[in-house]
């Protein structure tokens, strides 16, 4: 089995000929692109474009109808081998995923656990570190995102922003190369945006960590991302530079949809 | 002093009688409900990710038991088990405990499926293995939601041990049953039996219910 080094030439995330289909309802036809180690790549489009499924299918919470996808050159979810699409097995897959980490509009923290334990689950136990070592990490990661005076508390004690600090502080303790936001502060009153937006233009900052993003904030979008892909039913219909993609739009429904949103 | 319905020298003495019977119907209701807590959560989990050769026998099976009374299956096991099973009481509360595990299974069904789409998905996203999904995710919050119907299911357990007397179990009401058979005073004995009970019940299902409360 080949370990999961990226490969620095290949793309981080690669789309190929990706089809998605909840029954006939055909989400996705066909759909290629790539994001580079490092890139911040912003989805944007109206509802039901298929923004949240391309998401999910990086992280394997839907299964490819068709197609591959390849994570720093390694195949996700399906491989061709043969001329044959052969399905990756679970355990290679959650070897590939633990490179991927995965921020929810509705943060999904664990009731069950602390705020802290939330934090240490995954790097002790899928990661293999010690407890003492996961605590560590945690705490600096909640001093990060502003959190570390909450370490003991259960997210049900917790706002909304800082619910979702917590999850973000979560995603991060696996040191993922790939993180995946999907419209993280909807679900916040307006008076959280700011700190949770806050928290990820820091890590956008400090980190190389490559990030697929799908947001409603038009601003957040254009200081973090490289580039801009604006879908409508399921395909790109345009992208670019976020200055570009923003100002001066080039296709109709571009148009349209900015006009909508801001 | 003494009505003719009620002789006290008689309850004096068939209520230590009915203590040590007691012990039994506590101990088959303690050890029941143990069996049906573990075997109830392994098939809940059997019936949701096993693969269908083996989920279709256990789901039969546990339709079957389910279906059927307790007191059928308590005649039923005794005669087939007591030559190779020497203990009565053993056989009673291995079928009181797998009777009440069909029941028990439904409950933790209804824990599991009551456990958001979120948790599995987080789960998903840090790559945690199922099993550790199961045991740290999914279990401990199906598990709180089950606590007020386990205790329903105990009580009501604690209260169908009497028909272990169709196997000749000695737990109180059969040693109820006995003094009156030898003393022909079954007014003492069997209402003596039926305010223990309640005495143990009624307290119970009160916390059961404060805990509900504060599980909502
Ligand atoms: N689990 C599912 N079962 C059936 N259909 C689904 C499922 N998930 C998504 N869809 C459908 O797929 C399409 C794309 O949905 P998706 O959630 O990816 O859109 P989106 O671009 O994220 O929209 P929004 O901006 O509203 O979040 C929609 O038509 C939706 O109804
Ligand atoms: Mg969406």
């Amino acid at each position: 089995m080949p370990e999961n080094t990226a490969h620095p030439e290949s793309p981080h995330i690669e789309f190929r000929d990706v089809v998605k289909r909840f029954g006939d309802n055909t989400v996705l036809n066909d759909l290629n692109f790539t994001v580079s180690k490092g890139e911040r790549v912003t989805l944007i489009g109206p509802s039901g474009s298929g923004k949240t499924t391309i998401l999910r299918l990086v992280m394997t919470l839907e299964e490819l109808t068709g197609g591959y996808i390849h994570v720093g050159g390694e195949p996700l979810q399906y491989d061709e081998k043969g001329g044959k699409r052969l399905r990756v097995d679970d355990k290679q897959r959650r070897r590939t995923t633990t490179q991927i980490g995965m921020v929810f509009q509705h943060f999904n923290l664990f009731p069950n656990m602390s705020v802290l334990e939330n934090i240490i689950e995954a790097p002790v136990h899928v990661m293999g570190l010690s407890k003492a070592e996961a605590v560590t990490k945690a705490e600096g990661l909640l001093e990060k995102v502003g959190m570390g005076e909450k370490r003991d508390f259960n997210p049900s004690q917790l706002s909304g922003g800082q619910q979702q600090r917590v999850a973000i502080a979560r995603a991060l303790a696996m040191d993922p190369e790939i993180l995946l936001l999907d419209e993280v502060t909807s679900a916040l009153d307006p008076e959280l945006v700011g700190e949770v937006l806050g928290v990820l233009k820091d890590i956008a900052a400090e980190t190389d960590i490559s990030m697929l993003i799908v947001t409603h904030e038009m601003q957040f979008a254009k200081e973090v991302s490289d580039r801009v892909m604006m879908f409508d039913q399921g395909s790109i219909v345009e992208e670019g530079k976020p200055d570009l993609i923003f100002s001066e739009p080039e296709n109709q429904r571009t148009r349209d949809f900015l006009r909508a949103v801001l | 002093m003494n009505p003719s319905w009620w002789d006290w020298d008689h309850a004096f003495a068939v209520f230590p009688l009915l203590l040590e019977g007691f012990k039994i119907t506590l101990l088959a209701t303690v050890l029941g409900t143990l069996i049906a807590v573990v075997l109830g959560l392994v098939v809940a989990i059997i019936r949701r990710i096993a693969p269908g050769i083996i989920r279709t026998p256990v789901t039969w099976v546990v339709e079957f038991i389910r279906m059927t009374p307790l007191v059928v299956q308590l005649v039923f096991a005794n005669l087939v088990l007591s030559p190779y099973i020497d203990s009565t009481l053993a056989i009673g509360i291995w079928v009181l405990g797998i009777h009440y595990t069909t029941y028990m299974a439904e409950v933790y069904r209804a824990g599991i499926d009551s456990v958001a789409k979120g948790q599995w998905e987080a789960a998903t996203a840090l790559s945690l293995p199922q099993s550790r999904t199961w045991r740290a995710v999914v279990i401990p919050q199906a598990i709180r939601n089950t606590l007020p119907a386990l205790g329903n299911y105990a009580i009501s357990m604690f209260k169908e041990t009497p028909f272990f007397v169709v196997i000749y179990i000695p737990e109180m009401v059969r040693v109820a049953q006995t003094y009156g058979g030898d003393t022909f005073r079954y007014t003492e004995s069997i209402t003596l039996a039926g305010l223990i009970f309640l005495a143990a019940s009624y307290p119970t299902s009160l916390l059961i219910r404060r805990l509900e409360k504060k599980l909502a």
